[in-house]
């Protein structure tokens, strides 16, 4: 930045009125047969049989714009974070940046050899060794054999994983298969390298091991780093610029506190204060003998939970006439309201009038699978089948989780919202 | 903050535009990586098998036996006076070669979805490194056909001799590689969007080798002239029978065949590339 002003900066990428249009609906029918059939019968005015019985059918072959006219420059040696929330365009950006999908318009022109790393570890084979999976995984990702034997020592001692080198990597933990992967990405020799949260990953220390090696070589080496993630304190530590992407376009461009302050108004999942004295109660008479004031998410800037995260909440009330138990549950929904489950009520103990209480407590999310939830408080009297409700706030609380097990593939639609433990196996007796 | 245009440009990413948008240099550059799948092909096939890479050679040897015994034996189909084993070996040496080819290739992006989805490389190097590995594995196919070849010649004096179509093999070889390529690519081009393809490709190919010389010749064709027309038409045709002409001394085929199953890879190829560079960079959407 400061030598701008001397001498032109090399631009490094240099993205012009970039556009990326997805169809709405399902794209086919998968089939030849499908497709015929769905033809036929559109040909004749009848129902289409292969679309699910009450599909709004109105939005098929809409289009929807993932990104919707992007525009910017990177510069040489610069570390680029690219904040924003989910649905905004990020991942798409970094797929049409690493030629994974094409443009729909627009182009992207690149100074360097650019190495995605979407995934930690693509192209890993659980059958080869560590040794071949790093001569394999620099291939994928562009470099050359001899590249890879110049650099090998360098990779196997990042990696920590010296012993286990000639193991097939069926027999690593997931941990030693982590670094290994990232090891074999971090000594690539490409200009321009596109990350994907894939430091949200590995025991702190190799966090940090990782986050250093991102800002030696942007620094020092003058090579690029375009990061995306939605922890803003990896993002301040490595970053020496943000843009904010919301719905496809760049909103904000340039200063890192300042993004991420942006991002935090674009999101769902930014609020982590909720004021509760003056909002409307579920039903009559509740928030009168009880009334929860505030709720914080605590120690958070946004609420987004790693699913190894605890979701710890304070909640700040007062009452009205002296209780001797007051019970609480969380009910918990998906962003669409649909349903997800209770907690077991707690007992938050005998309460006074005339003092303000505070209670802080603990949600474990790892059962849940990824995506955003809200859920509700429900404060009432006596136990759960004479229950008379004390208050509950109309307030959504709304948090999302994340996925911190890279074992696990996108969470799909059709799973439901519960990731139960794995089941459990019991040695048969012969 | 000046844009510089005049700035050469590795690379710039613009939606999809030619019809024959590929870069063979950039398929040169992953020379390397070509040479890992080919490597990982071998590897993970014979992973915690107990024979190994000996199934390279049991796989054709079995076959034969069971050619030499339905239609040599049961069926006496005559073989242009050729020992009947060479005789089968020799077309099922060549059509493994070919099948091989299409079947490797032809789930190119439907196996590889997860991979092509998180990483680029020139999507090429997949159905290539496929060929390759079943080209090495009709040269050592090939090795174990001389061992035999010359077990008969000895065995059995002027039952066999080489022709000078020998010299052209290699060309040959080359042909029926790209032929099983272009096919190979053009079915894994189509099985993005239409799943029936990928099921219906390991049926049509063998049904295929009963449209091609394997396991007769087009000589015992001589009696039903339309028959041969039509097996004429199949571009597999003229290969097998050249390879035979070539190896066993015995091999009908005519100038005009040779050329239209050259012209029938080229074109086929082509295609093949067309509409393989159509789909790899859009295929994400729609896998």
């Amino acid at each position: 930045m400061q030598n701008q002003t001397n001498t032109p900066r090399e631009v490094a990428i240099q993205i012009t009125g970039l556009k990326k249009q997805y169809k709405l609906g399902q794209i086919g029918g998968g089939t030849l047969t499908a497709d015929l059939q769905s033809w036929w019968s559109r040909v004749r005015g009848k129902e289409d049989p292969n679309v699910k019985i009450g599909t709004d059918t109105r939005l098929f072959g809409k289009t929807f714009m993932a990104l919707n006219g992007v525009d910017l420059t990177v510069y040489k040696g610069e570390a680029l974070g690219i904040i924003g929330r989910n649905g905004a365009g990020k991942s798409t950006m970094l797929k049409v940046l690493s030629r994974i999908t094409a443009p729909t318009e627009g182009e992207i022109r690149l100074n360097g050899r650019v190495a995605s790393m979407l995934e930690v570890g693509t192209g890993f084979n659980q059958e080869m060794t560590g040794r071949e999976n790093i001569y394999m995984n620099g291939a994928i990702l562009g470099m050359t054999k001899a590249e890879v034997d110049a650099k090998l020592d360098q990779i196997i001692e990042f990696s920590e994983c010296g012993d286990f080198i000639d193991t097939p990597v069926k027999r690593y933990s997931s941990g030693m298969f982590v670094k290994l992967a990232f090891a074999v990405a971090a000594h690539l020799d490409s200009e321009i390298m596109v990350m994907d949260e894939v430091l949200a990953v590995g025991d702190m220390k190799f966090q940090q091991k990782c986050l250093g090696k991102m800002s030696d070589v942007a620094g020092q080496e003058g090579r690029t780093v375009l990061y995306v993630s939605h922890n803003m304190s990896t993002i301040r530590q490595l970053c020496t610029r943000c843009v904010v992407l919301d719905q496809g376009r760049v909103i904000f461009e340039g200063d890192v506190e300042q993004a991420i302050a942006v991002y935090m108004d674009t999101t769902d999942v930014n609020v982590v204060h909720y004021d509760l004295d003056d909002v409307g109660r579920m039903n009559v008479g509740a928030g009168q003998r009880f009334r929860l004031q505030s709720l914080d998410f605590v120690d958070k800037e946004s609420s987004v939970y790693a699913d190894t995260e605890k979701v710890r909440v304070r909640i700040q009330w007062f009452v009205t006439e002296p209780f001797a138990g007051i019970h609480m549950k969380m009910n918990l929904h998906f962003r669409d309201s649909s349903p997800v489950g209770i907690t077991h009520p707690v007992n938050l103990g005998a309460a006074e009038p005339g003092r303000t209480y505070t209670t802080t407590f603990e949600f474990d999310p790892s059962l849940l699978g990824e995506g955003q939830y809200f859920f509700y408080l429900d404060i009432f009297d006596g136990d759960m089948r004479t229950a008379v409700c004390l208050d509950k706030p109309v307030t959504e609380f709304r948090f999302e989780v994340t996925s911190a097990d890279l074992t696990m593939p996108e969470w799909a639609a059709g799973w439901g919202r519960i990731h139960f433990p794995p089941v459990k196996l019991i040695k048969d007796s012969i | 903050m000046t844009t510089q245009n005049s700035q050469n440009w590795t690379t710039v990413i613009r939606p999809k535009t030619g019809w024959f948008d590929i870069d063979t240099g950039e398929l040169w550059r992953y020379r390397d990586l070509v040479v890992m799948f080919v490597k990982r092909n071998f590897t993970v096939l014979y992973k915690q098998t107990i024979l190994g890479p000996l199934w390279i050679l049991l796989n054709p040897l079995l076959t034969t036996l069971i050619f030499n015994i339905v239609f040599g034996g049961i069926a006496s189909m005559p073989t242009d006076g050729v020992p009947s084993f060479l005789f089968y070996m020799a077309g099922n040496t060549v059509w493994t070669f070919f099948a091989g080819c299409v079947n490797g290739t032809a789930n190119t992006f439907v196996t590889n979805a997860g991979l092509f989805g998180k990483v680029y490389f020139p999507r090429l190097t997949m159905p290539v490194s496929q060929v390759l590995t079943s080209l090495i594995n009709f040269l050592i196919q090939l090795a174990m056909f001389a061992c035999f070849w010359v077990y008969f010649a000895i065995a059995q004096p002027g039952s066999v001799h080489i022709t000078l179509w020998a010299v052209t093999l290699p060309l040959l070889v080359l042909q029926v590689m790209l032929l099983g390529l272009g096919v190979g690519i053009i079915v894994s081009s189509l099985t993005t969007k239409y799943r029936d393809l990928a099921i219906a490709v390991t049926f049509g190919v063998q049904l295929w080798m009963y449209a091609t010389p394997v396991v007769y010749s087009m000589g015992s064709l001589s009696e039903s002239p339309r028959l041969a027309k039509l097996v004429a038409l199949n571009p597999m045709t003229a290969p097998v029978e050249l390879f035979r002409a070539a190896l066993l001394g015995h091999g009908t085929f005519t100038a005009g065949m040779l050329a239209f199953s050259v012209i029938a890879t080229v074109v086929l190829l082509l295609l093949g590339v067309v509409l393989f560079s159509r789909v790899e960079k859009t295929f994400m959407d729609t896998v």
